[in-house]
C-alpha cells in the first residue's frame, strides 16, 4: 500500500474515533490528530528517511489507542458505532463471509425496497478430497454505508413481505436461513401490507419454518429487527445493540418530551445505559445464544479477520442446530462443542455437514425453537404464586392433558367416524322419504287447515319489521355502568361540527347509550369494566393467575415507585389479565390488556400471562380471545424482556392456532405497536369496537421519523379496515351478539362445543 | 350588463369582509384574551386539523364549549359586557375583519361577471372531440358557445353521454374540472363570459393580481 492511501486510511480511523466518542476522550484525540499531522507534514517536508518505518509506528499508536479507548466504550458509544456510515454492513458480509452471492430482487436503488436485501449464497467446505457448495438464503436489512436510498436499514412493510416470500422459497428449497439485522426500526407506515400487520405475519410465519434460521445482530431495533430475527440461534456482534426502543426514544419518553423536542444528551445516555442494550447485556438475559467478538471499537469493512471468525460463527451455528435435531454424529458434534475461546483446532470449512433435514427432524426443529423461545424472559416477571398452589396448577396442568387426550383426540375421532356415517345415512334416508311422501303432503295441503299452512307467528315474523333493540341492547340496561355517569353534565361529541351531534347529557351518554353518540354513533371510550359485565355472561368470570405480577427486571430507575402507582390505582398486578368466562354459556379463555395500567404495556408478566392463557385455551379446547382494551406497545423499561414477549406470545399462539383452535382479536380503545406486530396482527379474526385506533407508531413517532404529515384519523379503525388490516369494525353495544356470532361461526376444527 | 371596474372599485373601498362569532347555543359567555385590534387566524395545518385562535368559551351544563376564529383577521369588537353572563343562541359575541385575499376578490368578481355552466350530476366530464380540438390548438379562450351546441362528454362507471350547453352565447374564460376526475353535482365546470367582455375580464384580473395588496 502506497503511502498516501494509509495516511489517508489513518485519517479516517481517527475521523471515526472522533464520531463515535462524541466529545468525549479529546485528549486521546487530540495526541493521534497532531501525530497525524506532524506526520503530514514531515512527509511533505521530505524529512522522513523511512516513510514506512513511520507509518508503521503511527499505525501500532492508532491500534494501541483503539484498544484503550475499547475499555471505555459506553453502552451509547456502541448505538454511534452501529450507526456509522463506516461499520460493516450486509454487503462486505456477503463479500467476506460467502464464497459466492446473487442478490434478489433488487439492485442498488432499484428495488421494492432497497433496505432489506436478500441474496442466494453459498459456502464452500471440503470433505475429504471433496468440495462442496452449501446454498443458504441470506436476508438482513441493508444499510448500504449511508447511502441515502437504503433509509438506514428502516425497513417499509413491503420490504418485510418481500423477506417473507423469500424464506417460504427458501423453507420450499430445504436451505437454511441467515439473517442479518441492521436496522433502527421498521418504517412506521401504515400503507398496505401495514408495518405492524407485517412484522406480526412474518412472526407467525417464522414460528413455523421448517428449516434452520440463524440471526446475528448489529442494529436490532426492536419490531424492525423481530421481522427477521426470530430464529433457531441468535448470534450477536460485541458492539451491536438489541433494544426495545432507541436510546433516543426513550429518553423522550422518559423525558415526557412533546412534539420533537430533543432529548438532552446525558437522558439519552443514561436510558441507553438503563435499557441494557449491549450484546453482554442480552448474552447475560438469554436473548442471545453467543457473541462475536468484533475488533477494538467495532468491525470496518478492512477487517478481514473478524469477517474469518464470523464465517465461522456462522458455520458453527448452522451445524450446530442442524445436529442438534439429526441423530447421530457423535464426533463433528465433538468438534462443535469444543468452545469457542479456545484455540480453534479445526476450521469448520475442512468438516462437513449436509444442511438439510429430514421431516422428522424438521419437526424437532420447529418444536425446539418454541422450546427454546418459550423459556425465555421467564424469571423476568414476578411469580407470587405460592408452592402449594403452583404444584396444584402443574397437577391441574396434567390432568387437563389426559383429560382431553382422551376426551378429543382418542375418543372424539371414533365417535366422529360413527357420527359422519350416520349423517350420511341419514341424509340418504331424508332425500328417499321426500320422494315418497311428496304427493301424500299436496293432498294434505290442499285440505284446509292442513299442516303446511304458514301460522300468524311466521306470518307476522315475514311481514312486520324486527326490532333491533330486542336483546342486544338490553333497552340500555346495562349492568355496568360508567362513574362517569354519575356526573351532572353534557357532553359534546367531537363530530359535533361536521355532523350536527348536539350535546348528549353524560349519565345517558355514558349509562343508557353505552358511550355512543345517538346522533353520530361516535364511540366514547368505555372501561374494561364495562366489558367485563356486559359482554360476558352474568357471575361467569373466573380469573387465574392474578398473581404473576409486573416487575422491574432491568431495575430502571424510577420505575418501581411507578409500578406501584400503578398498581394501587388500578387494583390490578399487571396489564394483563387472564380469565375464563361464558358467552351464552360457550365457554373460553380471554386475555386482556388493560390500557390504564401504564397504557396497557406488555412486559414479561404479560407476555407470561399472556402464554398461559393461550396453553390452557390449547388444553381445555376452548376458544380464545384477546381482548384489547387498550395497548400503547412494549414496556419500554423492560428492555429485551418486554421485546422478547413479541415472538414468544406469537409461538404460543401459533401452538394455539394449529391445534386447531380459535383465536379471536378485538380491539377496543389505542392499540399500537409492538403487541399489534406481533401475537395481535397475526390473527385472522382480527375485530374492532368503532373507538378503535390502530396502528404502528402513534402520529408523532411517525412525524419524526418520515417527516410527514398524518391525517387526523390516520389510525381510525375504519382506515385500518380500508387497508385491510383488521376483520370488522363492531358497534359496542353489539359486541356481545357478534362475539356470539364468531364463536359458532369461525375458525378451530378442535374446539369442544364443535 | 353590469360594470366589472364599479364591482372592483366597491371592493377596493371596504377590502374585508365582516364575520359576526355568535353564541351557538345558550351559555355563560367567559371571553378569552383577545382584544380590538390583535390578529387571530383561523383553522391551519394540511387537513386544517389544528383550530384557530380561541376566542371565547360558552358553558352550558357544565359543559365548556370553545369558540374559535373561522378565517384569519383582525378582532374588530369584543362585546366585553357579555362576559360572565347568560346568552341566547345566536348573541353576537366577537366581530372580525377578514382582509380579502387575492383568491377571494377574484372569485367574488369571476362569480358576477362569468356564467358558470354547473355539471348535473356526479360523473366525470369530457369536452366533446371538436371541441377538445379546438382547445388544445388555441386555448380554452378560442372556443365559442352557443345554446345547444354540443359540448360535453358525461361519463360515468363507464357510460357516456353527451351534454349540450345552455346557457348565453359567449366564449369559455375558465375551466374547473380536472381531465379524468369526478365532478360533483351542482360544481361549475366551465364559465362563460360574452365575447366583447373578455378583454375587460382579463384587464381586471391582471390588475388583481398585480396590484391588490394582501393585509394580514
Amino acid at each position: 500500500m502506497d503511502t498516501e492511501k494509509r495516511t489517508q486510511h489513518l485519517a479516517e480511523r481517527l475521523g471515526y474515533i472522533r464520531d463515535v466518542f462524541g466529545g468525549k476522550h479529546n485528549e486521546n484525540i487530540a495526541l493521534l490528530e497532531s501525530k497525524l499531522q506532524e506526520f503530514n507534514l514531515r512527509l511533505s517536508e521530505g524529512s522522513i528517511s523511512d516513510e514506512n518505518a513511520a507509518l508503521t509506528t503511527l499505525e501500532d499508536l492508532f491500534d494501541f489507542v483503539e484498544r484503550k479507548l475499547e475499555a471505555e466504550l459506553t453502552p451509547m458509544d456502541k448505538v454511534r458505532i452501529v450507526r456509522h456510515p463506516q461499520r460493516i454492513c450486509l454487503r462486505d458480509i456477503l463479500e467476506n463471509v460467502y464464497d459466492n452471492y446473487t442478490e434478489i430482487g433488487g439492485k442498488d436503488e432499484h428495488s421494492i425496497d432497497p433496505s432489506m436485501l436478500i441474496a442466494r449464497a453459498y459456502i464452500t467446505r471440503r470433505s475429504g478430497k471433496k468440495t462442496i457448495n452449501q446454498p443458504v438464503l441470506v436476508i438482513g436489512q441493508e444499510k448500504g454505508h449511508g447511502e441515502e436510498f437504503r433509509n438506514g436499514g428502516s425497513v417499509k412493510p413491503w420490504g418485510n413481505a418481500k423477506a417473507l416470500q423469500y424464506m417460504k422459497v427458501a423453507e420450499t428449497e430445504g436451505i437454511p436461513i441467515h439473517t442479518y439485522v441492521f436496522t433502527p426500526g421498521s418504517y412506521p407506515v401504515e400503507d398496505y401490507p401495514g408495518a405492524a400487520q407485517q412484522i406480526a405475519r412474518n412472526l407467525y410465519e417464522m414460528a413455523g419454518l421448517r428449516v434452520p434460521v440463524i440471526a446475528v445482530f448489529s442494529e436490532g431495533g426492536s419490531g424492525g429487527a423481530e421481522a427477521i430475527g426470530l430464529s433457531d440461534r441468535r448470534l450477536m456482534l460485541s458492539h451491536g445493540y438489541y433494544s426495545v426502543i432507541s436510546p433516543e426514544g426513550a429518553a423522550a419518553i422518559e423525558g415526557r418530551l412533546r412534539h420533537g423536542q430533543r432529548a438532552a444528551p446525558e437522558l439519552i445516555e443514561k436510558c441507553a445505559q438503563q435499557l441494557r442494550i449491549t450484546a453482554e447485556d442480552n448474552l447475560r438475559m438469554g436473548y442471545i445464544d453467543h457473541v462475536v467478538t468484533e475488533p477494538p471499537l467495532g468491525a470496518r469493512p478492512y477487517h478481514y479477520d473478524f469477517f474469518r471468525g464470523l464465517r465461522q460463527e456462522i458455520i458453527r451455528a448452522t451445524d450446530e442446530v442442524i445436529l442438534g435435531v439429526k441423530g447421530f454424529a457423535p464426533f463433528r458434534a465433538m468438534v462443535l462443542r469444543r468452545r469457542r475461546g479456545k484455540a480453534e483446532t479445526m476450521d469448520l470449512d475442512n468438516m462437513y455437514v449436509r444442511w438439510s433435514l429430514s421431516s422428522s427432524a424438521k419437526d424437532r426443529l420447529v418444536s425446539r425453537r418454541h422450546r427454546k423461545f418459550n423459556r425465555l424472559a421467564r424469571n423476568a416477571a414476578r411469580d407470587r404464586r405460592p408452592v402449594l398452589r403452583k404444584l396444584s396448577n402443574m397437577g391441574w396442568d396434567a390432568w387437563w392433558d389426559i383429560y382431553s387426550y382422551f376426551k378429543y383426540d382418542l375418543l372424539r375421532k371414533h365417535q366422529q367416524k360413527i357420527a359422519y356415517l350416520v349423517e350420511e345415512v341419514e341424509a340418504e334416508a331424508q332425500v328417499l322419504m321426500e320422494k315418497v311422501a311428496a304427493p301424500w303432503r299436496k293432498i294434505t295441503c290442499a285440505l284446509p287447515g292442513g299442516a303446511c299452512q304458514s301460522s300468524e307467528q311466521t306470518e307476522r315474523e315475514l311481514t312486520t319489521l324486527s326490532d333491533w333493540d330486542e336483546e342486544g341492547q338490553r333497552n340500555g340496561n346495562w349492568s355496568y355502568v360508567s362513574p362517569r355517569a354519575k356526573e351532572d353534565r353534557a357532553i359534546t361529541c367531537p363530530n359535533a361540527d361536521s355532523h350536527g351531534c348536539l350535546d348528549l347529557w353524560a349519565p345517558d351518554l355514558f349509562g343508557e347509550f353505552a358511550g355512543v353518540c345517538t346522533y353520530c354513533g361516535h364511540h366514547f371510550p368505555m372501561e374494561y369494566q364495562w366489558y367485563l359485565h356486559n359482554v360476558f355472561d352474568e357471575g361467569s368470570i373466573f380469573e387465574f393467575n392474578a398473581e404473576i405480577e409486573a416487575g422491574n427486571p432491568l431495575g430502571f430507575e424510577g420505575f418501581d415507585v411507578k409500578l406501584e402507582q400503578a398498581k394501587k390505582q388500578t387494583g390490578l398486578k399487571s396489564g394483563c389479565v387472564t380469565f375464563e368466562a361464558r358467552i351464552d354459556n360457550v365457554k373460553l379463555v380471554v386475555a386482556m390488556l388493560v390500557a390504564p395500567f401504564r397504557g396497557g404495556s406488555v412486559g414479561a408478566a404479560e407476555g407470561e400471562k399472556f402464554v398461559q392463557a393461550a396453553e390452557r385455551a390449547k388444553k381445555k379446547r376452548y376458544p380464545f380471545l384477546a381482548y384489547v382494551h387498550g395497548t400503547a406497545g412494549i414496556r419500554i423499561q423492560e428492555g429485551t424482556n418486554g421485546v422478547i414477549q413479541m415472538p414468544r406470545c406469537t409461538m404460543a399462539v401459533r401452538r394455539y392456532i394449529e391445534a386447531g383452535g380459535l383465536y379471536l382479536v378485538l380491539y377496543d380503545t389505542n392499540s399500537y405497536a409492538g403487541p399489534l406486530a406481533s401475537f395481535l396482527g397475526c390473527s385472522p379474526y382480527q375485530f374492532s369496537i368503532r373507538s378503535a385506533n390502530i396502528g404502528f407508531a402513534g402520529p408523532g413517532v411517525i412525524k419524526e421519523t418520515t417527516g410527514v404529515d398524518i391525517p387526523p384519523d390516520y389510525h381510525r379503525a375504519y382506515r385500518a379496515l380500508s387497508r385491510g388490516h383488521i376483520q370488522g369494525i363492531w358497534d359496542r353495544r353489539d359486541a356481545r351478539m357478534n362475539l356470539k356470532q364468531a364463536l359458532l361461526t369461525m375458525g378451530g376444527r378442535n374446539l369442544y362445543y364443535r | 350588463m353590469f360594470d366589472i371596474t364599479q364591482l372592483l372599485d366597491e371592493i377596493k373601498a371596504s377590502p374585508y369582509e365582516e364575520i359576526v362569532v355568535a353564541a351557538p347555543h345558550t351559555g355563560v359567555v367567559t371571553f378569552a384574551d383577545v382584544r380590538e385590534g390583535s390578529r387571530v387566524i383561523g383553522p391551519s395545518g394540511t387537513w386544517k386539523e389544528k383550530k384557530g385562535t380561541l376566542l371565547a368559551t360558552i358553558e352550558r351544563e357544565r359543559n365548556q364549549k370553545p369558540i374559535h376564529a373561522v378565517e384569519k383577521g383582525e378582532v374588530k369588537e369584543v362585546l366585553r359586557h357579555l362576559e360572565g353572563t347568560f346568552v341566547e343562541a345566536g348573541t353576537p359575541l366577537v366581530r372580525l375583519r377578514h382582509f380579502l385575499s387575492k383568491d377571494e376578490v377574484l372569485a367574488i368578481i369571476l362569480k358576477k361577471a362569468l356564467h358558470l355552466f354547473v355539471a348535473p350530476e356526479r360523473a366525470k366530464y369530457y369536452f366533446a372531440p371538436d371541441v377538445d380540438k379546438k382547445v388544445k390548438a388555441s386555448g380554452a379562450s378560442s372556443v365559442s358557445l352557443h345554446e345547444g351546441m354540443d359540448l360535453f362528454i358525461m361519463s360515468r362507471m363507464k357510460r357516456e353521454a353527451s351534454l349540450a350547453y345552455s346557457g348565453p352565447s359567449g366564449v369559455i374564460y375558465a375551466v374547473y374540472f380536472q381531465h379524468n376526475e369526478n365532478v360533483d353535482a351542482g360544481q361549475p365546470l366551465i364559465g362563460v363570459c360574452p365575447p366583447d367582455q373578455l378583454s375587460l375580464i382579463e384587464d381586471v384580473v391582471a390588475r388583481v393580481q398585480t396590484e391588490w395588496e394582501e393585509r394580514e
